[in-house]
């Protein structure tokens, strides 16, 4: 200690010996703030670091700006497509939907088959992960993509069969690939990834054009733009050049399926990572603001004694905002280092989680910079605000004892209710009382630790709720069949004759484009019936909504992108047959659970169309028993082109939310933990060292241990319980807040917080408060009686 | 010195000279407490003048306030008041690292037979020890008024007795003015003046001709 007086001032010695004195309370503050702070800049580096990644992983890839597909052009149309104006190139391909027979698997599956040029395949935005590329002299070889190759075990080596056009084939796994444009890959209609049954496949272009029919012409087409291009004008362009050949009109990246679902994961990541840290920061600062204000405050003799010998108001500020700094500096500086690494960490599980082929991690200088800041104003704060208490008044006012603290009998004895209570319970309720504005700010502090707690961990209450509403109360099917192309109503009896099936809702999916003020969107419009059974529509309340039989019903979430209100009328294009325009009349807007849709009651959806009941599809009730004699013949049914069996979708959508919103969840629960403890615990030693004067002085003359433990702890204790439903009010109204933060063009998440969520706050914040109670009891045992025998009272 | 000149409490008026040792003496709430605060620049009377070397003490800011706290007082409060979590050395050095000519710690904790156990922090000290170690830290830096607020309150009679000698010795070898506040009559035999405050008023005033060592006391 004498070596460190070479270096530091009197009043740094004291500071760095107090700090040592109350470490493990200091810790605890420090482990409050590097909670907060941890979160912070553990899901701003991620979804920053996540977003860089991506940019990185377009640009390397060439990620295309436009996508088109058509029936059949020839491929001198390239040159055309390249003469564009802003186009920078154009990239033909040949594509199609197949049926897969993997091995070990009962239901049919699909892929989707990409060409790739034999001769430059990496030059086609592909990224080889494993195996090697394509061989241009074997016709029979392909890559398949990660995350399909992960689910089915897919080796290089293994094999696939595959229906192309009527004729098996058994395709040799080469290689392993990413692409930016299959980050997310969905079947067509379809809006969460099935990775074991759906896959993307990429074949040598002339081997897969020779058994289209498709040598010299091609029916996809992606584009990249020059950096100053003008885009609508590109794809205005581009739809006259290729509308002769069946084209279903060009997109722009944000309709692409995987950018469009990635984009919504990194929306969902990055609220989900700016709205709960920043409370949780909040909460923190608040926090540190209110422990280093009672620690000061407990101080209150030492500062008049120094100011007394001559140190200026300012030197003492400085000693105790220096105080408090090193505190929450710790802890802000524990919370970046916590933070950067728990974000690298995240950052790579995400990076596996969507399939991005590496990972670029960086810490933003900003969010460090306001994380440490937040940490600092509110040491700050917290320390003057005492410190300005303590100065003001005169030292010698402020060495002298505080005068008796003026007591009052409390409410509960103006009600006449003493008799029921012993004399130490009498005077828990008399501190509690005369202390209100103390006792309220303390009550505050657990009730927003436990907050914390339920609004990091109520994410999964409401994405139970979503599932159940979707898989439950919408869709009571048990499989979903969709047609290669619109079959005739007869196609409904061949589903009804099927193996194991027991009841058939068939649907029709229209593709069109909705325009609307100058903004446009693909879609296909699916057929509701009025009363059904196997395939409801319901809202984000669970009540189910019956389609009117005219007009057109939108989700909120489209209406909203497309500026549409109720009673709007809007131009539609059909893009299949004849393409004909009608003007539609949007009856309804659904507040949905998933996705962008719109539909159209069958009968309605038939008359626009001009058709008897054709069918795109239908929704089947199966007997569980029969379902592998069902799918077994519905792999050999050539029209299928794709079986969505609803557990593996609910198992999906599970997985994609465990690993987005459980991941969070984990780390908001985590440090939530942290906190709660920390300020539970840091209540009770404060409140002990505010009281162990008046304590020793009732053990003096005659109380018991337990006797003064009850007072200590019963205000403790009384304090947690009335703190507890107001933490629950807390909690909810956070996480309603939060809520629409969680919400995409993919999922609405509707707001509950189940009563397990609301136990487990509770329950964590009274296993919090008697462990702190423990400690602070031993502490008790151990009060120093001949001290406050020897000082004034 | 200059005089001192206060007007305190009930129309009071008192001149201190340099060099001079005083004691008040007064039941509790006799007035004495906020009379030595008010000298003290600790306190400010809501009416009346307190000068200090011709200067206005109850007139000027609280920076001129905190100046002449550090360089020009000393204080010995009767709960000592050392911080606990500084040696006995340090709790002197609280007070030498802001003195422009300040006594060395080690100097100043001789004075008061305390350089033996110096590196020693407040809890392993005796309430005597710590009373001197709070002398010490009050002569550091060679104040011209050292202000003693009950300081042997506390401490029984031999205890008392070595600290009250030491307070004897700051005001001979150093010359430092002494104003002591005490409710026990005898210690007034050890100063030149002794003043009796009752009801916020002096009651009377007393000029010793002969000024006891504390030994010679008795109490």
């Amino acid at each position: 200690m004498r070596r460190l007086g070479l270096f530091l001032s009197v009043l740094d010695r004291k500071l760095v010996r107090e700090l040592w004195q109350i470490k493990s309370q200091a810790l605890a503050i420090a482990g409050v703030i590097a909670a907060g702070v941890a979160l912070f800049v553990l899901m701003l580096s991620t979804q920053h670091s996540l977003e860089l990644t991506r940019e990185r992983y377009y640009q390397q890839n060439q990620f295309p700006d436009i996508f088109a597909s058509l029936i059949r052009a020839p491929l001198q149309l390239e040159t055309h497509m390249n003469a564009i104006e802003g186009v920078a190139f154009s990239r033909t391909r040949v594509v199609t939907n197949v049926a897969l027979d993997i091995e070990g698997l009962t239901e049919p599956a699909s892929g989707r088959l990409v060409s790739l040029p034999e001769e430059a395949p990496r030059l086609c935005g592909i990224e080889l992960i494993e195996g090697r590329y394509l061989d241009a002299n074997r016709e029979n070889e392909v890559l398949v993509n990660t995350r399909f190759a992960h689910a089915n075990g897919f080796k290089p080596g293994s094999s696939v069969t595959a229906v192309i056009n009527g004729r098996k084939r058994k395709l040799e796994i080469v290689g392993i690939a990413s692409s930016p444009e299959f980050v997310y890959h969905m079947r067509p209609g379809e809006l969460l990834p099935d990775d074991k049954r759906s896959g993307v496949i990429w074949m040598g272009r002339r081997s897969l054009a020779a058994s289209l029919d498709m040598e010299g012409g091609f029916n996809d087409v992606l584009i990249k733009l020059q950096p100053q291009a003008n885009r609508a004008l590109v794809i205005e362009e581009l739809d006259r050049l290729l509308a002769p050949y069946g084209a279903l009109g060009a997109i722009p990246r944000a309709q692409q399926t995987s950018h469009w679902f990635l984009e919504n994961e990194l929306t969902q990541l990055k609220t989900m990572a700016t709205a709960i840290p920043m409370i949780f920061l909040a909460v923190a600062a608040f926090l540190l603001n209110v422990v280093l204000s009672r620690i000061v405050a407990v101080q209150r003799e030492e500062i008049a004694a120094i100011k007394a010998v001559g140190y200026a108001n300012s030197a003492i500020a400085f000693h105790f905002v220096k105080w408090s700094l090193a505190i929450s500096l710790l802890g802000g500086g524990i919370g970046v280092l916590c933070g950067a690494l728990l974000g690298r960490g995240m950052t790579a599980m995400y990076t596996t989680f969507f399939d991005f082929p590496y990972l670029v991690f960086e810490l933003p200088g900003d969010v460090v910079a306001k994380a440490l800041l937040v940490a600092i104003v509110a040491a700050l704060f917290g320390a003057l605000s005492s410190v300005r208490k303590a100065v003001t008044l005169p030292p010698a006012e402020a060495m002298r004892p505080e005068p008796p603290a003026r007591y009052t009998k409390s409410l509960i004895e103006q009600l006449g209710m003493q008799r029921f209570f012993s004399q130490p319970t009498r005077i828990i309720f008399r501190n509690l009382q005369r202390n209100l504005g103390r006792s309220l700010i303390s009550l505050f502090g657990i009730a927003a630790g436990g907050a914390l707690l339920i609004v990091g961990s109520f994410s999964l209450d409401s994405v139970d709720l979503m599932t159940k509403l979707q898989f439950e109360v919408a869709q009571r099917f048990d499989v979903m069949v969709t047609l290669n192309q619109a079959a005739s109503q007869s196609a409904r009896q061949d589903f009804a004759s099927m193996p194991g099936v027991q009841q058939v809702e068939a649907f029709r999916v229209v593709p069109v484009e909705i325009k609307h003020k100058h903004m446009s969107r693909q879609l296909g419009i699916t057929s509701l019936m009025f009363d059904a059974q196997l395939n409801r529509l319901v809202d984000a309340q669970g009540r189910i909504i019956q389609p009117r039989n005219s007009g057109l019903i939108l989700s909120a979430t489209l209406a909203d992108l497309l500026d549409i209100d109720v009673g709007d009328e809007i131009e539609l294009q059909v893009l299949e047959g004849r393409r004909r325009h009608h003007q539609v009349r949007v009856t309804q807007i659904i507040d949905d659970l998933m996705g962008t849709n719109a539909y159209m009651e069958s009968q309605t959806l038939h008359l626009l169309m001009e058709e008897s009941a054709s069918v795109s599809g239908a929704y089947l009730s199966v007997n569980p028993l029969k379902t592998d004699e069902l799918y077994s013949q519905l792999k050999k049914t050539p029209r299928v082109a794709g079986v969505m069996r609803k557990g593996a979708a609910r198992e999906s959508l599970q997985k994609t939310m465990d690993e987005s919103v459980g991941t969070v969840r984990t780390f908001n629960v985590m440090f939530a933990l942290i906190i709660a403890f920390g300020v539970v615990y840091n209540g009770a030693r404060i409140t002990l060292a505010e009281r162990s004067r008046e304590l020793a002085t009732l053990r003096v003359i005659g109380f018991r241990r337990t006797e003064i433990s009850y007072i200590l702890l019963g205000e403790i204790a009384i304090l947690t319980l009335v703190a507890i439903p107001l933490s629950m009010f807390m909690g909810y109204v956070l996480a309603s807040a939060t809520v629409s933060a969680m919400n995409t063009e993919v999922f609405r998440i509707p707001l509950v917080v189940s009563p397990r969520t609301y136990a487990f706050g509770a329950v964590t914040i009274m296993i919090a408060t008697t462990i702190s109670g423990l400690i602070v009891r031993r502490r008790l045992d151990h009060l120093d009686l001949i001290a406050v025998l020897k000082t004034r009272e | 010195m200059g005089e001192v000149d206060v007007h305190a409490l009930r129309g009071i008026s008192l001149d201190v000279k340099q060099g001079q040792s005083l004691v008040l003496l007064g039941h509790s709430g006799s007035g004495k407490s906020t009379l030595l605060n008010i000298i003290g620049g600790l306190d400010k009377p809501s009416t009346g003048h307190f000068y200090y070397r011709g200067r206005e003490m109850t007139q000027v800011n609280e920076r001129e306030l905190t100046q002449y706290r550090r360089h020009s007082v000393g204080f010995v409060f009767q709960f000592y008041n050392l911080i606990p979590s500084l040696t006995a050395r340090e709790n002197v050095e609280l007070v030498t690292e802001i003195s422009d000519d300040p006594l060395s710690p080690e100097e100043a904790l001789s004075l008061v037979g305390m350089r033996e156990r110096m590196d020693h922090f407040p809890a392993q000290l005796s309430g005597g020890e710590q009373q001197r170690v709070a002398i010490a830290r009050a002569i550091a830096k060679r104040p011209d008024v050292l202000l003693c607020d009950e300081p042997t309150g506390a401490l029984d009679i031999t205890t008392g007795i070595l600290v009250l000698e030491a307070l004897d010795k700051v005001n001979k070898e150093l010359g430092t003015t002494l104003l002591v506040i005490t409710h026990n009559a005898a210690i007034g035999a050890t100063a030149d003046t002794v003043l009796t405050m009752a009801d916020g008023r002096i009651s009377e005033r007393r000029q010793n001709s002969v000024r006891l060592r504390p030994k010679e006391i008795s109490w």
